[in-house]
């Protein structure tokens, strides 16, 4: 809140013709304290990731004797030997492929089949059509945890416990009241003209589907896609219930959290590894990140 | 949407066909393992830890009212919804409405956004770095450090004791020199029991003082060298004690000056008249330096994984609060403007209840979403604290799969968990009947 009262009252931009240099500077210098604010809190924010990046190559007799900062001053301290360690030497490759796998089909799973569902929501009559709408809405905010010990039953009976196929198909279940309400509401806003002219020739739903629908829908499809393969790719909770040996990295990475201070050689490493492919996606895609978010954030 | 279907006949039963194959696999999903799950675990909330035979009704309900550890947990998700939410959607509309201003919005919100991308584990384990203790490992304590020693330096010594009965005090109180000192005098002010590591760095071999006319001179020194020596003279080998703060007090007992001892452990108090004063080593020489703040203990767990918490999810409330600001009505604020309000009055008066609509938005998703906080409770609260820290989510775990294994009281800290969603759920249907 202080924030805004430091702000000087700017004046609004607008192209004006008798703005001169000096006014120009003189709008810059009051916002100095602005643009300052902003840079230290910009910092602020960046540091803790840059943190963990920078004592994850200390080898760990100078974790013990330095803050991880020294690094800058003294960048000989860094050393890879950490990265290699965990790669040769751990599960963590392995429990990387896993989480990959699951990420993936975590994915895709959902998406087709609430892509198929959006579009009978959307676009196909049925009786109860509404009513069955309003139970994924109220779907959408059931808390996993209402599905962890029955499901957790089931799967010891099923042999889906500790399998990759048992991760995808929770992740599948819990992302799809989001996703058939998020591909619904946009389905529904592509023109009637185009369905209908379609059906009048003789299209079948399916080929209006796959030919029409998805190609159309692919920009929902995509931020929906961002945002389950993070969801997944993040999850430690699920596969903490529903896994034992086959776990993704999150889980491999907490088994070692009890010794925090004798494992940080490895724990530092390893989590950044995790954040590699997340961080990788969200600078690639950041735009369509930001669309989903806008559309669920009722999720 | 399509022309009314003719009744009966084998086009319904195709097009029923052909929408419940597109519905099917949805419902299959849902309903196995969302629908089923939220049946069963309401059931199951009503058996003891044995399974389904053994009764006990209400029993695990009053558990979780009445069992310590449960209670604790209820209490800090307590404080998670009163704080976390709030805090999040200040600082994103904040963020939101100072971006607006600069030309570099889209490299700040980037930065601030990025949090989002990285998984609450990970974001527990930055944090459990960022907070360790000891101010040369943890930034947070390092920061608070360098801030706290602005204001009150650590003194130069951590220890001491007077050399002679000469000196009286206690670190604490800091020492005087009983013998009163008159202008031209000079106080011997000796110390012991100083290990060799504390000796401040640069200290140099101790000067005999020199008297001074209209002034009172002295030496504060490490009255000790390997061997022995005379107690109570500065000798050959003896060394002086650099930056200890000392202080001139005269016959009323007020403090009229200080001074700090150079690297030979002289110092001197200029413009001095009379008789009648005494010396002192003030207790800011002893003034410990910081140990750091204890985040990671039973009592600031909670604050502390809050602050992660806030830094994971104030770029959300932003973004998602830029965006309605960037859908309010320039004219609107301008003409305000115009009319001479103040940036505040327009941020008060008029951004703000204009955005309300997209602020109750972003706390409502806190909210459900702090409800739900597992992965960076766990991931940043060590072992002996996490009892402390523990929220609903985290007992809802360990109780039903942290090694007690009750299914029973598991579902029933579920079912609790479910419950408080239960009016976000019912505004969601509501708002959507509201549509159709």
């Amino acid at each position: 809140m202080t924030a805004i009262e430091v702000t000087e009252p700017a004046p609004i931009v607008v192209a004006d013709p008798h703005d001169t240099v000096a006014a120009r500077i003189g709008r810059g210098v009051a916002k100095l304290p602005l643009h300052l604010f902003l840079l230290f809190i910009g910092v602020l924010w960046l540091m803790p990731t840059i943190g963990l990046f920078f004592t994850s190559l200390l080898s760990p007799s100078d974790f013990a004797s330095n803050g991880w900062w020294k690094i800058i001053s003294k960048p000989s301290l860094a050393t890879w030997a950490n990265y290699s360690n965990v790669w040769n030497n751990t599960d963590i490759p392995t429990s990387l492929r896993i989480t990959a796998e699951i990420a993936i089909g975590g994915t895709f799973l959902p998406i087709i089949i609430a892509a198929l569902a959006g579009y009978a929501f959307a676009w196909i009559d049925f009786p109860g059509r509404d009513w069955l709408f309003v139970v994924v809405i109220a779907l959408l905010v059931v808390p996993l945890q209402m599905a962890l010990i029955p499901v957790f039953t089931l799967y010891n009976k099923a042999h889906l416990y500790d399998t990759v196929f048992g991760l995808i198909l929770f992740h599948t279940a819990f992302g799809l009241p989001f996703a058939i309400f998020l591909l619904r509401n946009f389905f529904i806003g592509i023109p009637k003209d185009i369905l209908e002219s379609a059906r009048i020739d003789g299209a079948s739903e399916i080929r209006i589907f796959l030919k029409l629908i998805l190609p159309l829908g692919l920009p929902a499809i995509a931020s929906l896609a961002i945002f389950q393969f993070l969801w997944t790719w993040n999850d430690l909770l699920v596969a903490l219930v529903m896994a034992r040996n086959t776990v993704p990295i999150t889980v491999d990475i907490f088994s070692q959290l009890r010794q925090f201070g004798s494992n940080i050689d490895i724990i530092a490493p390893a989590s950044f590894i995790s954040m590699i492919i997340p961080l990788g996606v969200f600078f690639a895609f950041q735009r369509y990140f930001a669309q989903g978010l806008l559309a669920g954030s009722v999720k | 949407m399509t022309a009314a279907p003719p009744e009966g006949g084998p086009g319904v039963v195709r097009r029923n066909a052909v929408t419940l194959g597109f519905l099917a696999p949805a419902l299959f999903v849902l309903g196995l393992w969302i629908v089923y799950p939220t049946v069963y675990t309401i059931a199951r909330s009503f058996y003891g830890q044995q399974g389904f035979g053994d009764f006990v009704g209400i029993d695990n309900y009053k558990a979780i009212f009445t069992t310590s550890i449960l209670t604790t947990a209820i209490k800090n998700s307590a404080i998670w919804i009163l704080v976390a939410p709030a805090i999040v959607t200040a600082i994103g509309l904040v963020f939101a409405v100072l971006t607006e201003r600069i030309r570099w919005a889209v490299a700040f919100k980037t930065v601030v956004f990025m949090p989002m991308a990285i998984s609450l584990f990970a974001t527990g384990v930055i944090w459990h770095v960022m907070y360790i203790k000891d101010p040369s490992q943890g930034a947070v304590n390092a920061g608070i450090g360098a801030v706290k020693s602005w204001f009150e330096p650590a003194g130069a010594l951590s220890s001491a004791s007077p050399s002679t009965a000469a000196l009286t005090g206690s670190p604490s109180t800091g020492y005087v020199l009983h013998k009163p000192v008159a202008a031209g005098g000079v106080a011997e002010l000796g110390l012991t029991a100083i290990p060799p590591v504390d000796v401040p760095g640069g200290a140099k071999q101790v000067a005999v003082p020199t008297p001074k006319q209209g002034a009172i001179t002295g030496i504060v020194w490490r009255d000790f060298k390997p061997g022995g020596g005379v107690v109570g003279k500065p000798e050959q080998g003896e060394l002086g004690l650099p930056g200890v703060k000392v202080n001139l007090i005269d016959s009323s007992g007020k403090k009229v000056q200080s001074a700090t001892t150079a690297d030979d452990g002289s110092f001197t108090f200029d413009g001095v008249k009379g008789s009648g004063y005494r010396t002192g080593i003030a207790a800011a020489t002893f003034a410990k330096p910081f140990g750091g703040v204890s985040w990671l203990g039973s009592k600031l767990i909670t604050p502390a994984i809050i602050i992660a918490y806030i830094w994971v999810w104030a770029g959300f409330a932003m973004v998602v609060i830029g965006a309605g600001l960037a859908a309010i009505s320039r004219e609107v604020l301008e003409a305000a403007r115009t009319d001479g309000a103040t940036e505040w009055q327009v941020f008060r008066r008029i951004t703000v209840p204009m955005l309300a609509p997209v602020l109750s938005v972003v706390f409502i998703t806190m909210l459900i979403n702090v409800l739900k906080v597992f992965d960076i409770v766990i991931s940043i609260a060590p072992g002996s604290t996490q009892s402390d820290a523990a929220v609903i989510a985290v007992q809802m775990w360990r109780q039903s799969f942290g090694g007690v294994n009750d299914f029973g009281l598991g579902s029933a800290i579920a079912v609790f968990l479910f419950v408080l969603v239960v009016p976000v759920l019912l505004l969601n249907v509501r708002r959507f009947r509201r549509e159709v």
